[in-house]
């Protein structure tokens, strides 16, 4: 937790912690997180500018970049990371943060994608591949993508017609429920 | 010996055939599995980067389930699944305040770590030897890349397994096996995983980066122990032929799949004709001859 008096007000930095269970201030800015990132030349800002964002108080700035949407959550960041900070987590907790604050989201496609995901998890417990791809596809309007590896996965039985329910949805439901944000 | 067993989704659908070649494998060597009951999804990455008390309340659901069945251990051959469930358990039972949070969403109590394990753990605690005594078959013209991905071995604070830059772990197991293996740099680079939909052309970049290396470095055959990195790695490679011109196909194979071969089991049987590459060790033997 950050080491705030009694004045100080509750900040985005305050969240993460919280989110993480880690003091954003550990970052020391080496920069080895970004030198070793496999998809930094995608991002808009290097990972470790990110966090001298949360750092220096620039929240908005921090939560409109792109960068942890394209993070693709490897984990080498935090793996090497000489103060054992968890950049990986940080971002996972900086883009529930844009999303709790209704920032816009310039990734549309990568948080449709997730959306899709979580509501075959919500109706049926498990993954459910040809729900996730038709809703996919229908939120984003990619309507002809891998259209070239679909029928032959089809035909060598690895897209199930029928989703795999599990018994009990309706405790997943809960879970769904319980965890929503308000 | 019986050992719990928490599939995943993958292995119920486009890695069906992970979960064949798993299945027998293990019942060659002498153990067998006690699925998890009514098990769901860990949660993946969609809920992980998106609402972190999903993420531990999805994953802690199979935990629970654990628990209640009486498991010790269990093990999740989808590296992703299997990081989840490492990392949801470690923050769960550490962190007081969301164990109780976890706990009210699950309307339970949490009172035992259940040890997971991911696929080289699993044939650790089998026992390695059982592989080289009941080994049937000669695959010695395999040499492998085995590929860990980045969440085999991650994060090395919470997995403790092997090393997490220059893992050796599952080399040991192919080469007992009676494949070679090769010395490659891109072991434990990522391949892409989610963003496989949304981001096609991250996946196909960093793929074929993998893949390039591997053969760059004289391997025949990429070894997986990941559906996610299999899907990249082999499905995708239609799509990178299109994007890179001049990419030449190569074979990826579970770990699995390269086990039941040298323990004398067939392509088919194994589910080795469901990739979009094709693989078949005597036409790999035959190719060799010929050089």
């Amino acid at each position: 937790m950050s080491s705030h008096n009694h004045q100080h007000a509750h900040t985005i930095a305050d969240d993460i912690a919280e989110k993480t269970f880690q003091d954003v201030s550990l970052c020391y800015q080496c920069g080895k997180c970004s030198a070793g990132c496999p998809v930094r030349y995608y991002m808009d800002i290097a990972p470790n500018k990110v966090v001298r964002l949360i750092q220096l108080g620039f929240y908005e700035e921090a939560l409109k970049s792109e960068t942890p949407w394209l993070c693709a959550g490897c984990q080498t960041c935090s793996t090497r990371c000489p103060q054992e900070f968890d950049l990986a987590k940080f971002m996972d907790a900086v883009r529930e943060l844009a999303l709790e604050k209704g920032v816009e989201i310039k990734h549309k496609d990568i948080l449709k994608f997730h959306e899709a995901f979580l509501n075959q998890i919500k109706r049926f417990g498990r993954s459910y591949e040809i729900g996730l791809i038709a809703e996919y596809k229908m939120k984003t309007m990619h309507l002809m993508q891998d259209v070239d590896s679909g029928p032959d996965m089809f035909m060598k039985g690895l897209l199930e017609v029928i989703p795999h329910k599990m018994k009990d949805k309706k405790s997943v439901k809960d879970i769904f429920k319980k965890t929503a944000k308000k | 010996m019986k050992v719990g067993y928490f599939p995943g989704c993958s292995q119920t659908g486009t890695a069906k055939e992970y979960d064949i070649s798993l299945r027998k494998v293990v019942e060659k060597l002498g153990t067998s599995f006690d699925e998890i009951k009514d098990w769901t999804c860990c949660g993946a990455t969609s809920a992980h980067v998106t609402n972190h008390m999903l993420a531990s309340a999805l994953a802690m659901r199979n935990i629970m389930l654990a628990e209640q069945q009486g498991l010790d251990d269990i093990v999740a051959p989808c590296a992703a699944c299997y990081n989840r469930l490492v990392v949801s358990q470690h923050e769960t039972m550490t962190q007081p305040a969301l164990k109780t949070e976890v706990e009210a969403v699950l309307d339970t109590k949490l009172n035992k770590e259940i040890k997971v394990m991911n696929l080289i753990e699993l044939f650790q605690k089998i026992g390695k030897e059982k592989i080289s005594e009941n080994k049937t078959f000669d695959i010695k013209n395999i040499k492998a890349a085995c590929y860990y991905g980045c969440l085999l071995v991650r994060p090395s604070s919470i997995t403790h397994f092997d090393d997490a830059e220059q893992p050796s772990s599952m080399e040991e197991l192919v080469e007992l096996a009676g494949a070679k293996t090769v010395d490659w740099n891109y072991k434990v680079e990522c391949c892409g995983a989610a963003h496989t939909l949304a981001r096609r052309d991250i996946v196909l970049d960093l793929s074929k980066k993998i893949i390039d290396d591997a053969r760059d470095h004289g391997a025949n055959v990429l070894v997986v122990a990941c559906p996610m990195c299999h899907s990249n790695l082999d499905m995708r490679q239609r799509a990178m032929k299109r994007a890179y011109p001049g990419h030449k196909e190569f074979p990826v194979l579970f770990l699995t799949e390269l086990l039941g071969l040298a323990l004398g089991m067939k392509e088919k049987e194994l589910g080795i004709d469901k990739h979009t590459i094709e693989f078949n060790y005597k036409e790999l033997a035959a190719e060799k001859a010929a050089v």
